[in-house]
């Protein structure tokens, strides 16, 4: 499983710190993520995980340190088209269907060749709930479809915030096969998990974070 | 694959935009009822001579509209904050003022452009002089569009807090003052035979400067309020 030491790591974090109100959330943190790799995040509650994705995906700005993308410094404008975020609140519209919040998925952020919203749908096994309002499914059901959503835009970077909170055991099987697939298809993964559920196909790489007292 | 372009997702975002006033077009009714029940009552505060009320008409009209936009300005980004779709709109790859330029001229067209619809009605109400009545829909044509663009800015920078909706108020309310007084200002003017051209070109500079700088300043200040 050891990445190839002679590519350039799909992102790279060096000496990475993040400081609020002069207080350090976590860091500082050195990892690198290859293409093909999925690597866990684990931590206790409030050591930073969720914030740590944020940094990264560009929503929060880092302190100190560094982060290349591709061997080059993270800027927004660069990332977005590049990296999908999943978190806690999934952007979901509850009035719209799941087929048009997917719809609306795929305008705003383009779309993968070879899939449909439908197709998508399908392989989260929503089949036949193409036009149900979302506030008339299960939390469950509502993370399927961002699952769905994950699928559709053309991300290579997957930052995931909890993905198996809510699913059952078939979902969470679901997660591990997307994110197989989505490995073996030249993408890569940052997954956090308080550590009740995790990926376990093979060995994953772990990044441990401590809250910083 | 495709990686989609600007003009998909502006699209994109302003048929969901649509289609979600649709379905909640109950709040969308909202402004329209508060600006006719306050026009409404004025008639029975100060008596139904027409002489008092075709002198206070214009004034009155633009100020109950005016109010009545601002009623629906803290929903602008509220349910996005909620549901995390805004966070996705900052993540996305197209240029974050942009598709804000597209939620402020939806919120106009589905929130304010309802009340320039029922001016006329209003102004019937008031005895509003038939002369004034165009200027009154140019005035407030170019004045409602600004206040949403002077908004959104500051709805973007109060977004982050809870129970925003009075530090929002009273950001906003400085701001348009100078458009009420340039758009009532050219109805009184028309109403007592002045010229009346310069207020309303002033007001269309204003929204020029506005539909430039307004969404920009949208897009820095809600980076601002998400981190």
């Amino acid at each position: 499983m050891d990445p190839v030491d002679d590519i350039t790591p799909l992102l790279q974090a060096s000496a990475l710190t993040y400081t609020r109100n002069a207080e350090a959330i976590f860091g500082p943190l050195d990892f690198s993520l290859h293409v093909g790799e999925v690597v866990l995040i684990e931590g206790d509650n409030g050591s930073g995980k969720t914030t740590l994705l944020k940094v990264l995906c560009g929503l929060l700005d880092l302190s100190s340190g560094q982060v290349l993308l591709h061997g080059e410094p993270l800027t927004l404008a660069r990332l977005s088209h590049q990296v999908a975020l999943l978190g806690h609140l999934l952007g979901l519209k509850m009035e719209l269907s799941t087929l048009q919040n997917l719809h609306f998925a795929v305008g705003m952020g383009g779309v993968r060749s070879g899939i449909t919203p439908r197709l998508a749908l399908a392989s989260v096994g929503l089949e036949g709930y193409e036009d149900q309002p979302l506030c008339t499914l299960s939390a469950g059901q509502k993370k399927r479809v961002a699952l769905a959503r994950l699928l559709l835009v053309p991300a290579a970077l997957w930052l995931l915030d909890e993905p198996y909170a809510n699913l059952d055991r078939g979902g969470i099987e679901l997660v591990n096969r997307l994110l197989d697939n989505h490995a073996r298809r030249g993408g890569a993964a940052l997954i956090t998990s308080h550590g009740a559920y995790a990926y376990t196909s093979g060995t994953p790489r772990r990044i441990a974070l401590r809250a910083s007292a | 694959m495709k990686p989609g372009t600007t003009g998909a997702a502006c699209l994109a975002l302003l048929r969901r935009d649509l289609t979600l006033t649709w379905r909640r077009r109950g709040d969308a009714l909202n402004p329209l009822l508060f600006a006719i029940i306050v026009v409404a009552l004025f008639p029975f505060a100060l008596g139904p001579e027409q002489a008092t009320l075709a002198h206070i008409a214009a004034g009155t009209i633009f100020v109950a509209l005016l109010l009545a936009s601002l009623l629906s300005l803290d929903m602008l980004f509220r349910s996005d904050l909620e549901d995390g779709s805004l966070e996705q709109l900052v993540l996305s790859p197209h240029p974050l003022s942009l598709l804000l330029a597209c939620k402020i001229a939806i919120h106009w067209l589905t929130t304010t452009l309802p009340l320039i619809v029922i001016a006329p009605l209003l102004a019937q109400l008031l005895y509003l002089p038939n002369t004034v009545l165009p200027v009154l829909l140019i005035a407030l044509a170019l004045a409602t569009p600004l206040l949403s663009l002077i908004g959104a800015v500051c709805v973007a920078l109060t977004v982050g807090m809870r129970r925003s909706g009075m530090l929002l108020t009273l950001l906003v309310l400085p701001l348009i003052v100078p458009a009420l007084i340039f758009g009532a200002g050219a109805c009184n003017a028309a109403q007592a035979g002045l010229p009346f051209t310069a207020p309303l070109l002033w007001l269309g500079a204003w929204l020029v400067l506005a539909l430039v700088m307004a969404p920009l300043a949208a897009a820095a200040a809600l980076k601002i309020s998400l981190t």
